[in-house]
Parts: C-alpha cells; sequence; structure tokens
C-alpha cells in the first residue's frame, strides 16, 4: 500500500471513528451538565468539601473558584516538585525553582509544556500526586468555562451560570475518569506498557549501556491525550515506542486528543436548545482542522522528495503521513504531544503547525478551551456580520453590546500580544537568542513557536530551542498562566453579561447563525484575523524559509 | 454652502410631504396614493450630492478639516489618532533625515487624518447648513404677555417662563412653544415642516399645541408657554441637525471598542517586527513601519465612522423626522413588532365606495344612474366616492342626462340623524333615496313597495365583510317605489399596503394593527391590508398592554401617536414617533417627531436604522478585507533584500519596495476620500431577508475588499513607480 493510500485510509478512519463517537458522548456531556442528581461518589466528594452543589454561582464567584483552585493547584504542585527529592520514591531527581515553577503553570494550565526531562526530571510520586491529578483536573476545568459560557447563552435574565465545584467534579468523574480508564485499556492492549518495576539496565548494540525507564504510562498516556494535555511520561512523548507503539496506538491517540473537543459543539448544540448551532460550531472547528491537516500534510509530502525523504525527526514506525496528522491535530487541541519532532519539519510544515495553534486553539482546541475559543470567534464574527444584516448583532438572541464585545475583544487580544512581545523580546534578548539551536529564520521560527506553544496553552516544542533557562522558564509561565487565565474570566464575565439578557426571539430579520453562509464567515474571520497578526512575523520566518 | 444641501423636499420634488392629511383638502388623498416605498428612495434624496458637488464640498471643508487636525478632536477616534501620531513621527524624521520617500509618505500620512476630518465636515457640514436656515427663520420676536387682569404687556420673547400666557394675533410669530388655551387659528408651519399648507390650531384637544417660530396667519389665539426660551423645539432641531449634541451611540461605541482591539494588534505587530527585523539582519526604518501599521489598522472604517453616524441622523431629517437620540435610530434597526394605526396609516380614514350592486333582477344602469343622481349633492368623501364610481359605469348620454336634471331643478334631500337618508327629487317627480338599509327599506315600505329578500342578503353580506351598505332606491311618480341596489362603502386600504407588509415580514418585522374598529370589521380589514395581527376596539390601556406583552417576550416594539393619551405608550416603546401636529405631551413622550405627520414614515425609519447599521458592517468588513492586499505589497517590500525569496508574495509584480510601500500608503489615504459618498449615501438597502442581505453586502465589501486593493494599489504603483526617489 503506498503512503498516499495508507495515509488517506488513516484519515478516514479516524474521521468515521470521530463521526461516531460524538454523537453518543456530545449528549452524554450535555446531560452531565443539566443532571438534576448526584452520583454517590461526587456527594461524598461535595460532603468533604463542604460544598452545596445545589447552589449556584454568579460569574464573579465562579471566576474566583476557577483562579482560587488554579492558583492553589500551582502552589501545591510547586512545593510538590522542589520537595520530591525527600519525599518517597525519589529518583535523585530534582528540579530549579523556576523548572517547578514552569512545570506547576504548564500542568495546571493544560499546556504541559515540559522544561524539565521527563524520565528524570519528575519523580513517580510528582507523576502520579501532581502531574496525573492536574491531567485530570486542568480539562476538567476548561469544560467547567465551556459549560458556564453556553449557560449564558442558553439561560434567559438569569445571574447565577452553575456552580463550579459541581461543573469540576462532574466533568472528572463522569467524562474524563471512565473514557481515561477505557482509553487506557486500550492504550495497554495496543502494547503501550503499564508497570511499576525499577528501571532496566541493557547493553545496547554499539556496547554501551542504557538504563530504560519503565512506568504507569499508559493510564497517563490515555489521559494525556484525551485531556488535551500533551505531557509525556518520557521526554521523547508519543515518538517513544513505550508510549506509542504502533501505527494503531498513533491513531488511538489521535482519536483520544480529538474525541472530547470535537464532540463538545454537540454539547452545546444540545444545551442551547438547537442542534443546529452545535453543527455550525462542529463545521467551523472541522475546517480548520481540515486545512491544517491538508496544509501539513502537503507540506511534509512535498518535503519528502529531499535525500532524507522528509523523515527527519519522524518515527519511521510511522511515516509521513500519520505524522503531519498528528503534528496538526496535536496543535490544533492544545494538547501538545508529538510522535514527531516538530523542529524537523519542512519550513511550510512547521509553518503550518505554527499557524494551527496561532488560531487560539480553535481547531478543535482543547478540551472546553476550544469550545469557548470558537464561541469567542463566534461573538466576533456576528458582531461584524449581524452590522451587515441592518441589526444590533446578536448571538442566540443574546444581544452583543458593548460590554460584550469589549470582553470578547479583550479576551481574543490576549494570546497575539503575549506571543507578539515574547517573540520580540527573544528575539533581541541575547538570554533567548543564546538558547537557540538554529540561526535564520528558523531559529525565529523556533522562539515564535516557544511563546505560541505557552501562550495558547499548547505544550508542544520546537524542540531545538532548550527552553529550561531561567528567564525562557519564567517568562514561558507567564504566557501560559495569562494565556489560559485571563481569557477565562473575561469569558466568565462574557457569561454573566449574557446570561443577564433576555433572549430575544428570532425572526426573519436576524442573522442566523446556523447556515453554511455563516460558518463561511465564521471560518474567514479566524483565519483572516489570525493572519493579519502574524503575516509579518511568518514572513520573517517559516515563509522565509521556506522561500529561500 | 451651495443651495445643494438644503433639506432635498426643497430641491427634490419626489419627496414633497403629504402635508397634514387631517387639515388638507382633497388632494392630499390622491397624492397618498402614489406608492409609499419609491417616495423616499434614498438614491434620489441625496441625487443632489453628485460628485462635483461632493468635490466642491470637500474643498470648502477643508479649513474645518485643518481646524480638526487639533489634536484633542483627533483623539475621538483611536484608529485616526493613531495615523496622527503616526504622521508626526514621520515628519519628525522627514525633517531630520530628509528623502523623498520619507516626505512622500509623510504627505500622503497627514493627508489620511485630513480625509478623515474631511468626511466628518462634510456630514456636519450638510446639517450645519439645515440649521442656517433653521436660524434664519427664528428671528427675534417679541410676546405679548398677559397678565392676570386681562391687559397684555409687551416682553421679549427671551424672557418668557413656562406658565406665561401670550397672546399672538394675526401675522405675528408664536414666541415659544405652548398649548393653546383660548381660540382657533390657522398657522403657518413650513418654518418647521417644509410644508406651506397653514394648519389648525384650536385650544382642547389633540391640535392644541403649537410651535415658536410659526406664524399665525388669521384669528387670534391665547397660548400657555410650556418651555422655556433656548429650549425650544426649533432650539432643539437647531442643536440636533448641527450635530452639538451628538453623543456615540451604543452600537458606535461597541463598534469603536472593536477597531480599537484591532488597532492595538496592529500596533504590536508592527512594534514586534523591528526585534525580528534586526534579528533577521535588516532594521526597518520608522518611516516604512509608520507606513505598515498606517496600511494595516482599519482607517477606512476608523475615518469614516463618525460621518456615517451623522449622515444617519441627516438623512432622517431629509424624511422630515427628528430623532432626539441616534439610540432610538439604532433601536429603529432593532424593531421587530410594528403598531399601525389603522385609520389614515393603512386605511385612507374615510370610507369609499368600492362596489355597486344591482337588485336581484335589475341591470347595473339603474342603480349605478339613482347612485349617481342621489349622491350629487352630497359633499361628504363618501358621497363624492359614490358619484366618482358611478360615473365611471354611467354613459356620456347618461351621464350628460343626470347632470342636466340636476340644474333643471331638483331638490336635495340632505342627509339628517333622523331619517339617515339622503336623495333627489326630480323634476318629472321621481325621488330617489340613498342611506342606512333599514332606513330606505322603511321608506319603500311605507311608499307602498316591496324589499327583496335578495337585497337583505346583500347587505348582509357586506355588513358581515366589515363594510357599510347603502341601499339606494327609487319612486317613480304613480308607481310603488323599487330597491334599485346596493351601494357598497369600506375603508379602503391604501394601495401598496399589502406589498410593504410583506417586505416588513420578510425583513422580519410584525406588524400590528390599532383600531377603535369592532373585532369583525377589524378583522376583515387586517385580513385585506395583510397585517399580521390587529387590536380591536382598542383602547389607550390596551396598547400599553401589548407593548408591554412585546417587550416582554423580548422584542423592540416601534409606534405612532398623536395624542395626549398616546403618550405613555410612546414612551413605553423602543422607537416611538410623534406626529409634529400632535400634542407637546406626545411629542415630549416620543423619541422621534415626524414633521410631516405621516404614520407609514415609521416604516423609512425603520429602513433608514438598518441601513446605518449595515453602512458600518460593510465598511468595516472593507476595511479589514483591505489588509489582506497591503501585506502583500509591503511585507515582500520590506525584506525582499534580506530575503529575495519574498519576492513571490509582490503578487502585484509591483516595480520597486518604496513604490510598493507608497502605492498602499495612497491608495489607504484614496479609498478614504472614494468611499465618503457611500458613507453618506448609506449602503443601498432593500428589504430582504438576512441571510440574502449577508450573502450580498459580504459578497460585495467583503470580497470586493479583498479584490479592491489588489487592483488600486497597482494601478497607484504604475504611476507612482515613476516619481523621483522610488528606487
Amino acid at each position: 500500500m503506498s503512503d498516499t493510500v495508507s495515509g488517506l485510509l488513516t484519515i478516514a478512519v479516524l474521521v468515521a471513528a470521530l463521526a461516531a463517537a460524538h454523537v453518543p458522548l456530545g449528549s452524554w456531556m450535555a446531560r452531565v451538565f443539566t443532571d438534576a442528581r448526584h452520583w454517590r461518589v461526587e456527594r461524598l466528594v461535595y460532603r468533604l468539601c463542604r460544598i452545596d452543589p445545589a447552589s449556584e454561582q454568579r460569574w464573579s464567584t465562579y471566576a474566583v473558584a476557577v483562579l482560587g483552585f488554579s492558583v492553589v493547584g500551582i502552589v501545591l504542585l510547586v512545593a510538590l516538585i522542589a520537595l520530591q527529592g525527600v519525599l518517597p520514591l525519589a529518583r535523585g531527581a530534582s528540579m530549579n525553582l523556576d523548572t517547578a515553577l514552569n512545570t506547576a503553570v504548564s500542568f495546571v494550565t493544560n499546556t504541559n509544556w515540559q522544561s524539565y526531562v521527563g524520565e528524570s526530571g519528575a519523580s513517580p510520586l510528582v507523576q502520579t500526586l501532581g502531574l496525573t491529578v492536574q491531567n485530570f483536573v486542568s480539562p476538567a476545568v476548561g469544560l467547567a468555562v465551556a459549560v458556564a459560557l453556553v449557560r449564558g447563552l442558553a439561560r434567559s435574565s438569569g445571574a447565577q451560570i452553575g456552580n463550579f465545584w459541581v461543573d469540576l467534579v462532574r466533568g472528572t468523574v463522569r467524562v474524563l475518569l471512565p473514557l481515561a480508564v477505557a482509553g487506557a485499556v486500550v492504550l495497554l492492549l495496543g502494547g503501550v506498557i503499564q508497570n511499576l518495576t525499577s528501571p532496566t539496565s541493557v547493553t545496547t548494540l554499539s556496547g554501551g549501556s542504557q538504563v530504560v525507564q519503565g512506568g504507569l504510562v499508559a493510564s497517563q498516556e490515555a489521559i494525556k491525550e484525551l485531556g488535551t494535555n500533551g505531557g509525556g511520561y518520557f521526554n521523547a512523548n508519543s515518538a517513544h515506542p513505550f508510549e506509542n507503539p504502533t501505527a494503531v496506538t498513533n491513531l488511538i491517540e489521535i482519536f483520544l486528543l480529538l474525541v472530547i473537543p470535537f464532540s463538545l459543539p454537540r454539547t452545546y448544540g444540545i444545551l442551547v436548545g438547537d442542534r443546529r448551532q452545535g453543527w455550525t460550531v462542529l463545521a467551523f472547528m472541522a475546517t480548520l482542522w481540515g486545512l491544517m491537516v491538508a496544509a501539513v500534510t502537503w507540506a511534509e509530502v512535498s518535503a519528502a522528495s529531499g535525500p532524507l525523504g522528509g523523515l527527519e525527526g519522524k518515527e519511521l514506525r510511522f511515516g509521513v503521513w500519520p505524522s503531519a496528522l498528528f503534528a496538526a491535530s496535536t496543535t490544533g487541541t492544545s494538547t501538545g504531544a508529538v510522535n514527531s519532532m516538530h523542529e524537523s519539519f519542512s519550513p511550510l510544515g512547521g509553518g503550518g503547525v505554527l499557524f494551527s495553534m496561532l488560531l487560539g486553539e480553535v481547531s478543535p482546541g482543547g478540551v472546553g478551551s476550544g469550545l469557548y475559543g470558537a464561541l469567542l470567534l463566534a461573538v466576533l464574527t456576528v458582531f461584524i456580520a449581524g452590522l451587515m444584516v441592518g441589526r444590533t448583532p446578536e448571538l442566540l438572541g443574546k444581544q452583543v453590546g458593548r460590554r460584550e464585545i469589549t470582553l470578547t475583544a479583550l479576551a481574543l487580544l490576549v494570546m497575539p500580544a503575549l506571543v507578539l512581545v515574547f517573540t520580540g523580546i527573544g528575539m533581541v534578548a541575547p538570554l533567548v537568542s543564546s538558547q537557540m539551536s538554529a540561526s535564520g529564520p528558523h531559529g525565529l521560527t523556533e522562539v515564535m513557536y516557544a511563546y505560541a506553544s505557552a501562550a495558547n496553552n499548547n505544550g508542544s516544542a520546537f524542540a531545538g530551542f532548550s527552553a529550561d533557562s531561567p528567564y525562557t522558564n519564567l517568562t514561558l509561565a507567564l504566557c501560559m498562566f495569562l494565556g489560559r487565565f485571563v481569557p477565562i474570566v473575561l469569558v466568565l464575565a462574557l457569561a454573566g453579561s449574557l446570561v443577564a439578557q433576555r433572549r430575544r426571539p428570532v425572526n426573519a430579520g436576524t442573522l442566523p447563525t446556523h447556515t453554511p453562509t455563516f460558518a463561511g464567515l465564521f471560518v474567514g474571520v479566524a483565519v483572516v484575523v489570525t493572519g493579519l497578526t502574524f503575516f509579518p512575523a511568518l514572513a520573517l520566518g517559516p515563509l522565509a524559509e521556506a522561500l529561500s | 454652502m451651495t443651495p445643494s444641501v438644503i433639506p432635498s423636499r426643497m430641491t427634490d420634488p419626489s419627496s414633497t410631504p403629504p402635508g397634514d392629511t387631517r387639515s388638507a383638502g382633497p388632494d392630499s388623498a390622491a397624492a397618498e396614493r402614489d406608492p409609499v416605498p419609491s417616495r423616499h428612495s434614498n438614491g434620489r434624496s441625496t441625487a443632489a450630492l453628485s460628485l462635483r458637488s461632493l468635490g466642491r464640498q470637500l474643498v470648502a471643508t477643508f479649513p474645518e478639516a485643518v481646524r480638526k487636525l487639533d489634536p484633542r478632536h483627533v483623539w475621538r477616534s483611536p484608529v485616526v489618532f493613531v495615523v496622527w501620531v503616526g504622521s508626526l513621527l514621520t515628519t519628525v524624521v522627514a525633517v531630520v533625515d530628509p528623502s523623498w520617500f520619507a516626505w512622500s509618505v509623510t504627505v500622503w500620512l497627514w493627508a489620511t487624518v485630513l480625509f478623515a476630518n474631511m468626511a466628518e465636515a462634510v456630514a456636519e457640514g450638510r446639517g450645519k447648513a439645515q440649521a442656517a436656515t433653521l436660524r434664519a427663520t427664528r428671528t427675534t420676536t417679541t410676546a405679548s404677555r398677559r397678565s392676570a387682569d386681562g391687559s397684555t404687556e409687551t416682553v421679549a420673547a427671551s424672557d418668557l417662563t413656562i406658565g406665561d400666557l401670550v397672546v399672538v394675533r394675526p401675522g405675528e410669530v408664536i414666541p415659544g412653544d405652548g398649548d393653546v388655551v383660548e381660540g382657533m387659528a390657522t398657522v403657518d408651519e413650513s418654518a418647521i415642516t417644509g410644508e406651506s399648507a397653514p394648519v389648525i390650531r384650536e385650544s382642547g384637544g389633540d391640535r392644541s399645541a403649537v410651535t415658536g417660530g410659526t406664524t399665525v396667519l388669521s384669528d387670534g389665539i391665547t397660548v400657555r408657554i410650556t418651555t422655556r426660551p433656548g429650549e425650544t423645539f426649533i432650539d432643539r432641531m437647531i442643536s440636533l441637525v448641527e450635530g452639538a449634541a451628538r453623543q456615540k451611540t451604543p452600537n458606535e461605541v461597541a463598534l469603536t471598542i472593536l477597531l480599537t482591539t484591532l488597532t492595538i494588534i496592529f500596533v504590536l505587530a508592527v512594534m514586534a517586527i523591528q526585534p525580528l527585523a534586526i534579528y533577521s539582519g535588516q532594521e526597518q526604518s520608522v518611516v516604512v513601519l509608520v507606513a505598515l501599521l498606517v496600511c494595516l489598522i482599519p482607517t477606512t472604517i476608523g475615518a469614516l465612522l463618525s460621518a456615517i453616524g451623522i449622515a444617519g441622523m441627516d438623512r432622517l431629517v431629509q424624511h422630515n423626522v427628528l430623532a432626539m437620540s441616534g439610540r432610538a435610530v439604532e433601536a429603529a434597526g432593532d424593531v421587530s413588532t410594528l403598531l399601525l394605526d389603522k385609520t389614515g396609516t393603512i386605511t385612507f380614514g374615510n370610507r369609499r365606495a368600492t362596489e355597486l350592486l344591482a337588485a336581484p333582477g335589475l341591470g347595473d344602469a339603474e342603480v349605478t344612474e339613482a347612485a349617481y343622481l342621489s349622491s350629487l349633492a352630497d359633499e361628504t368623501p363618501e358621497g363624492r366616492s359614490i358619484v366618482e364610481l358611478a360615473a365611471a359605469g354611467l354613459s356620456e348620454g347618461t351621464r350628460t342626462r343626470a347632470d342636466e336634471a340636476r340644474s333643471d331643478g331638483a331638490t336635495f334631500v340632505e342627509f339628517t340623524a333622523q331619517t339617515r337618508m339622503s336623495g333627489v327629487d326630480l323634476p318629472d317627480g321621481t325621488a330617489v333615496r340613498k342611506g342606512a338599509s333599514d332606513a330606505v327599506c322603511r321608506w319603500v315600505s311605507e311608499h307602498g313597495g316591496d324589499v327583496p329578500r335578495g337585497v337583505l342578503t346583500i347587505v348582509d353580506a357586506i355588513a358581515t365583510a366589515g363594510g357599510t351598505p347603502l341601499v339606494v332606491a327609487s319612486a317613480r311618480p304613480g308607481e310603488q317605489p323599487r330597491v334599485l341596489g346596493v351601494v357598497h362603502l369600506k375603508d379602503v386600504v391604501k394601495p401598496g399596503m399589502k406589498e410593504r407588509f410583506a417586505q416588513l415580514r420578510a425583513m422580519g418585522i410584525r406588524t400590528v394593527m390599532i383600531t377603535g374598529d369592532n373585532p369583525l370589521t377589524a378583522r376583515s380589514i387586517a385580513a385585506e391590508a395583510g397585517v399580521d395581527d390587529f387590536l380591536a376596539e382598542a383602547t389607550p390601556e390596551d396598547k400599553m398592554a401589548l407593548i408591554r406583552k412585546e417587550q416582554e417576550g423580548g422584542r423592540l416594539v416601534a409606534m405612532t401617536g398623536d395624542g395626549t393619551n398616546d403618550a405613555p405608550a410612546l414612551a413605553q416603546s423602543d422607537v416611538g414617533v410623534a406626529m409634529n401636529t400632535g400634542t407637546s405631551a406626545a411629542k415630549e413622550a416620543a423619541n422621534m417627531v415626524d414633521l410631516d405627520s405621516d404614520p407609514t414614515k415609521l416604516i423609512d425609519i425603520v429602513s433608514i436604522g438598518k441601513q446605518l447599521l449595515i453602512t458600518r458592517g460593510a465598511l468595516t468588513t472593507f476595511s479589514i478585507a483591505n489588509d489582506i492586499a497591503k501585506y502583500f505589497a509591503i511585507i515582500p517590500a520590506m525584506f525582499v533584500v534580506l530575503f529575495p525569496g519574498l519576492d513571490a508574495l509582490n503578487v502585484m509584480g509591483l516595480s520597486t519596495p518604496k513604490s510598493a510601500m507608497l502605492s498602499a500608503v495612497i491608495f489607504n489615504a484614496l479609498i478614504i476620500v472614494a468611499l465618503i459618498p457611500l458613507s453618506l449615501r448609506g449602503v443601498r438597502y432593500r428589504p430582504a431577508g438576512s441571510t440574502a442581505l449577508l450573502r450580498r453586502n459580504l459578497l460585495v465589501y467583503g470580497v470586493g475588499g479583498v479584490i479592491a486593493p489588489f487592483i488600486g494599489i497597482k494601478l497607484i504603483d504604475l504611476v507612482v513607480s515613476h516619481l523621483p526617489g522610488m528606487m
């Protein structure tokens, strides 16, 4: 079978699996966040944490809860990492404080940027109690925020947008945990390791000796993809044969990282009582994802005519097509797991995965964050398009007035501002330029990629760039923190502003937000806004490299 | 100012206002029969704004535009302010390190700011011209104030206070806004409405309001002053059309926020270029960076935004509507329920004969002739309409014979409340009667005639359909009287209304007819006019309840009104339009006043509100879409020396880097001027569903906005590349 045929078949199988899975999963998530009853285990958690699950919160309370939970998470994680040397299961490894902070912020913000080396940087205790816990709760936070925003659209003239603690617990217990268990079992069957044995020393073919680590890989692998986290157990991430042994597990991992983001539009459609709205968002996400997969695959396949066959940095187990598919999917979902080294991609391929992140992680985006990111862009689209039909713009009967557009515009401003400012500083600051592995346009792309990855909470890297220095650790941590929580607070404020509005009835003069015309404009706005913002920088990086 | 900017009603015969329907003569009905939609087509009302006159206006506003370079003014538009700062920066650079390129860019950047100011000045200029005409009519007046003892003293109009009673005699100008408390007079209100036919103002009732600055023509009235000097209707009108009291409307504020955000993003993007360029090995000059920034930020919409707003208000003024706030104009675009009074808005207001039905067994000729004869002397609108209808059905000979019979000494029987019929006794002794069916039938029976059952069936059918039947009978001398037939009188729906309501429905607007009629009549007229709903036997309370109900459902309501009892509903509705003929209470409560007192104007107002929003959206889209081409012009130009491969992005094949950058800057400035007419006139708006509108505007302004600058910049480059210093 030629590469093209097998590549296309892989994509076809993936799309079919996603199409089949998004229906039950989307409906299930809609039920999870509207269910009036609590599961027994949930009631136990509420009792232990003294939470009243029946009381709902205003947006401000909700936001304080999100921030409080996350900041406490960061503090605890920093402490855990800093003290890992004296705690049980120590491997003798430790991290600098700046690396520890970077790692903590990274995992709490669902970024999973890893400045440390997976095998040795974190002890099994940190991996289990710290990182794995955050692997579950950080996507659950995203899910909660997305659901809160959807409630803002769905409810009419109220003040409450739900209870963060309930949303968090339900997202974890009813969505992520069961799926992660199922995913882990499937990966285990596919050959991913899961053991608690001590490191094995082996003699390599060349006669040297190598220490091979074992670990609870399959369980972490499942949630790594499912929660769009991306932090690998091993440094090589999903390129490591213990994490991702075969083409089948590769496909399963891609499926896992896409399945929740692609199911959320359906949840949205059900929650707002109009499935067609969900279809539009799904079409938007799928179109962008399709475009990026096509672009990256095209770039990599074209580059494959070179002497290395385009395989530099790619696993021979997978080849060009599955690597491109994985790369476009992982950068489009804020996952950041990699099965190939993006740094080694062709200039346009590398630029493509960079662009995929710069879209703002909406193709289809991270768990929850993809949906609220897409809805922010929908508000922006509605504002421009709504004016063109001669009405005060409205989304689902909620007016986009001064307050709404301010919040939306600010939320959309955060990521470009972080990327541009820190890339700009990075290009002239000797602290950063010394970390680059390449010079010229490729070096520029490295730095821009790092900050784009952090500000978008993606976590993947142009690995030539060695980010473990105090300056980069701290600035990247800042980007991850601001890139995650400033939009979250603004999104919740938007939810509060929307929920207070009375829902206006739809009539022939209302701009329909479920038509192909609107979906086309929706995609156009996302691409044009991103393109206009980053074109100069991309021209000096990937484009200059590609065209030279 | 040239005369072409005086309100269009003076230059454009097609927009002649129909006038006060209540006091106007029979011609007004004919005038109103013109299909309403064409009366205020926007293309025509601004036809005066030809290219040449626009050119003249632009030149005329140059000094004003220069005055507006004051940073305190420019600050109001963040986008233009950034251009202003950029221009200052390049000026400094050009002075310190002069070059052809730096000076060319500097000049065109200042031109960009000036063009933005000119757009605003032209829009304001049109309002100022109107204000000047109004001021001219507002001469300093004195008033005869009546004291408590009945004596009058002459005081300056500016000294009047609320509650003063003033006596106004024929030929005098009414010194201030107020209500007539004594007497009745004809008043020339042309100073405000532009309508020369005088209107009647009298104490009590809904026609008691008078406006300061209008002139009493006959008789004398005593007026109680209701507003302070300086706050009168004319004063407010002047400040409104001048735009002195102009505040940014909610939607304008929202759009400004979006444009500011985009500007910030582009400022960041351009600022990030310098370190990237330094790293890449080619530091960029300040002039180039400013040029890029100005091309990227949405200058087109930023420059035209305030002109669009002013022009929108101005378009209303051209339609003789005064909006008290821009907010109301925007709300008009959002209206989803329209409350329209039946009488005068949907129907002509008078019942008209629409059919002559012969009694069973008789021909049409007889009933037609009898109806004609019996109505010849009937001067009521109903009577005249019967004559009109019957005359059309009569042969020349019969009509002449009838007219002769009339002049030969026929005696006419007047309608009285007792007989409830009228008619004529011809010289040959023939008596013809027409009237209410029971009255005529009684007359026939009393004179020994029979009323055929078939006639009663016709009568019932007409009544059920909401019409008024008039039975026609005649008695020849010595013969038994016979019932000849029935005249069908009905409230006639104005032509074109059904189509208009269908258009409104397509726009997503529901129309509700308000009438005092009984539900039966109301239903039949509602069905005929094609309104979506009706409120029969409506009281002011019912109206209010209906508005509240609609608003609770999240719908915006627009209505018109003129009476004092309409005031609460006008205040409650989102867009309340008071008729200028209405009471001061109504005008006070409303957020718009229609000087023509034409209730169908509401439909135009909705269109203007929508057009305002569409124009903003279309130019925003256009502005952003333009950036794509500008990037393709400037980015390769900036870095082609460093990365020759980037020349592949120079898809327009621009001659040199400097020429490419300057061409983009020039295009960016000229497009503002090119779009001034559009922003003043507004984007063409045809009532249609939202998807069709979106698709069209997206195609024209989105796709067009992508393509146009590619062509424009290329053309400019062909010229600019021959300038010195472009290598």
